[in-house]
């Protein structure tokens, strides 16, 4: 199977502090892949440095076989790489049929349209209505974002990323913040993402990372500890130790 | 009132529809700029033989308020649309007006140099290649580094007017500026009729390139750049790019404007360039209301109206009134004048629903 994403000795240091540790990691095409490990494992770092947001201090990543250590966020993103945040990162006075159209726009060069009016071209703005409905923003379509209830605002964030028709999408922690009652559409909605999607899925939630991910990689202190199908991993006894029995006592 | 349901009240149409019928020109509008129409029409009104009292006399603060409010449209463009704050727009002003008024002054009697439209191109591309050179400063760091870097380039081409005296004429300001007839055809006259309709058509001109601009894809893309940098250039926004150019064509937009003020009152001073200049303009951007174009020109009116009202009753206070008016509009009002206004007509629409 072709490799989409590829990160070679990855290394990032803030100082004294090592937050990626000689990650070599590899993503299949058409993975459904979750990354996890405890607090501060590095994993969101890690991501930054994936989608362009920070360099890394040493190694190189590929992206479809072009190495694009020192991309910039815009360019990754034009090549096929696309990720939501962990934190909401919305246009909150647009409404969320115009935030997946502006992204629509740059992936198909119209946004350096400046005379005829925004939304003119009736097939972009055709493909952002389904997109949204596809992700269940159906109805809210014209609201303002800012006043979006937070598990659509979630939802959005999936949507604005999907819209630049990824081949890579890296989702930090999706279903992070958001209410029990909303929290089955974000997985349903991320179970059925196209196969077409590769998929790194970063997340604290075990429910969504097993009922997810086939595959899943395990950081510890900014280092890859081990790798596997979900099943070694969750029967893994180490795993267990450094990350689920740590669960449990936090939770116990 | 309680059949209307939310499905009621969304707009008909396709959503492509929707979103093209948002750039529609709307009642207001015309309304806006069937005043300023009238406004200069109203010079015609003693031949006709009636009476009015104090517009006739007014031509050339009309002209002023129109160039004040393009400026303060160009601010608008940055700060309302692309979210840049700048407190440097006065430099390109005085730019411009330095600019026109120089050709103005040696090119006059050379039949195609001294064509004041041909002064406001060459006021606007002096003035927008200045903002494109310092354009790469307010990519740096954050609002406050933006506003003193801006502030920064502002003090230093007030700095440079005052020094080259041999250009500019100094602190006495440019002397013997004299501006040729429009295309030839149209002089200028003492009362300023000509100045008003020149600059009523120039400020009109810009102002439908830039309300264009705005509502278009670019447009949108400037708005998500305000909204989010990150997201916007997560999704493949060229950021930096798009800031750079909005930031040139504000500058430009600013020299137009100062050239304009150059060729209507045939002068040009140190007076244009001034930190004040900056201020001002970014005074009535914000009472006006940011990021709806109408803003930074109906906040010129109110702020010139106001001043020079308040000036007559209290020559030595009235910056007390003006800084009295802009706490109460900060501290109640969301969006300025005309976020006031939108939010009365909204809840007298829903009220009579």
């Amino acid at each position: 199977m072709t490799t989409v994403l590829e990160t070679r000795g990855l290394c990032k240091k803030f100082g004294g502090i090592t937050a990626t540790d000689n990650v070599t990691f590899k993503l299949p095409a058409g993975a459904r892949h979750a990354l996890i490990g405890p607090n501060g494992a590095g994993k969101t770092t890690f991501v930054n440095q994936l989608s362009g947001v920070l360099l890394p201090t040493s190694g190189s990543i590929f992206l479809n076989g072009q190495d694009v250590t020192e991309w910039t966020v815009r360019a990754r993103s034009r090549a096929g790489l696309a990720r939501t945040f962990q934190i909401n990162q919305l246009f909150a006075d647009l409404t969320p049929l115009q935030s997946i159209i502006i992204a629509i726009n740059e992936r198909e060069n119209a946004a350096r349209s400046w005379f005829l009016p925004f939304g003119t071209r009736k097939d972009l703005v055709a493909e952002a209505v389904e997109l949204a409905e596809s992700l269940n923003l159906g109805d809210v379509l014209d609201e303002r974002v800012g006043s979006l209830a937070y598990g659509k605002q979630r939802l959005l964030e999936i949507a604005i990323a999907l819209a630049a028709k990824p081949t890579v999408l890296l989702l930090d922690e999706p279903a992070a913040g958001v209410p029990e009652s909303e929290r089955d559409q974000i997985l349903n909605v991320v179970a059925a993402l196209p196969a077409s999607v590769s998929l790194v899925l970063i997340e604290h939630d075990m429910d969504l990372v097993f009922r997810f991910a086939k595959t899943i990689s395990v950081l510890v202190n900014g280092a890859l500890f081990v790798e596997g199908t979900a099943e070694e991993i969750a029967k893994d006894p180490r795993v267990r130790q450094v990350y689920l029995g740590e669960e449990e006592i936090s939770h116990g | 009132m309680s059949a209307v349901t939310s499905e009621n009240l969304r707009p008909i149409g396709t959503p492509s529809e929707q979103l093209v019928a948002a750039a529609r020109w709307r009642w207001f509008e015309f309304l806006f700029w069937g005043i300023a129409i009238l406004c200069g029409l109203s010079m015609f009104a003693p031949m006709l033989g009636f009476n009015v009292p104090i517009i006739p006399s007014k031509m050339m603060l009309m002209s002023e308020i129109l160039i004040l409010g393009l400026l303060a449209l160009s601010i608008d463009l940055c700060l309302g649309y692309a979210g840049l704050v700048t407190l440097g727009q006065g430099a390109f002003f005085g730019i411009g007006a330095y600019t026109a008024g120089l050709l103005a002054k040696h090119g006059a009697g050379v039949a195609p140099l001294s064509d004041p439209i041909l002064g406001l191109l060459a006021a606007g591309l002096v003035a927008g290649f200045v903002g494109f050179a310092t354009s790469f400063l307010v990519l740096r760091g954050s609002d406050l580094t933006r506003l003193m870097v801006t502030l920064g380039v502002a003090l230093i081409v007030e700095e440079l007017v005052n020094k080259l005296k041999d250009i500019t004429g100094g602190s006495d300001g440019l002397q013997g500026v004299m501006s040729s007839p429009i295309l030839g055809i149209w002089e200028f006259d003492l009362f300023g009729k000509t100045a008003f309709w020149y600059t009523l058509i120039v400020v009109f001109v810009c102002f439908w390139f830039c309300r264009r601009l705005v509502n278009s894809s670019y447009g949108y893309s400037l708005r998500a750049i305000k909204g989010n940098a990150l997201r916007a250039r997560a999704i493949g926004v060229p950021v930096n790019a798009r800031l750079i150019q909005v930031y040139t064509l504000a500058a430009a937009i600013a020299g137009i404007a100062g050239g304009l003020l150059a060729q209507t009152t045939q002068f040009a001073s140190p007076d244009m360039v001034a930190f004040h200049r900056s201020a001002d303009s970014l005074l009535m951007v914000i009472f006006g209301g940011a990021g709806y174009l109408y803003g930074g020109l109906i906040g010129s009116v109110v702020f010139r109206i106001m001043q020079d009202f308040l000036s007559n009753i209290t020559p030595q206070y009235w910056l007390f009134w003006v800084g009295v008016v802009l706490v109460l509009l900060v501290l109640f009002v969301r969006n300025g004048i005309i976020g006031l206004l939108s939010a009365a007509v909204s809840r007298s629409k829903g009220a009579g629903k």
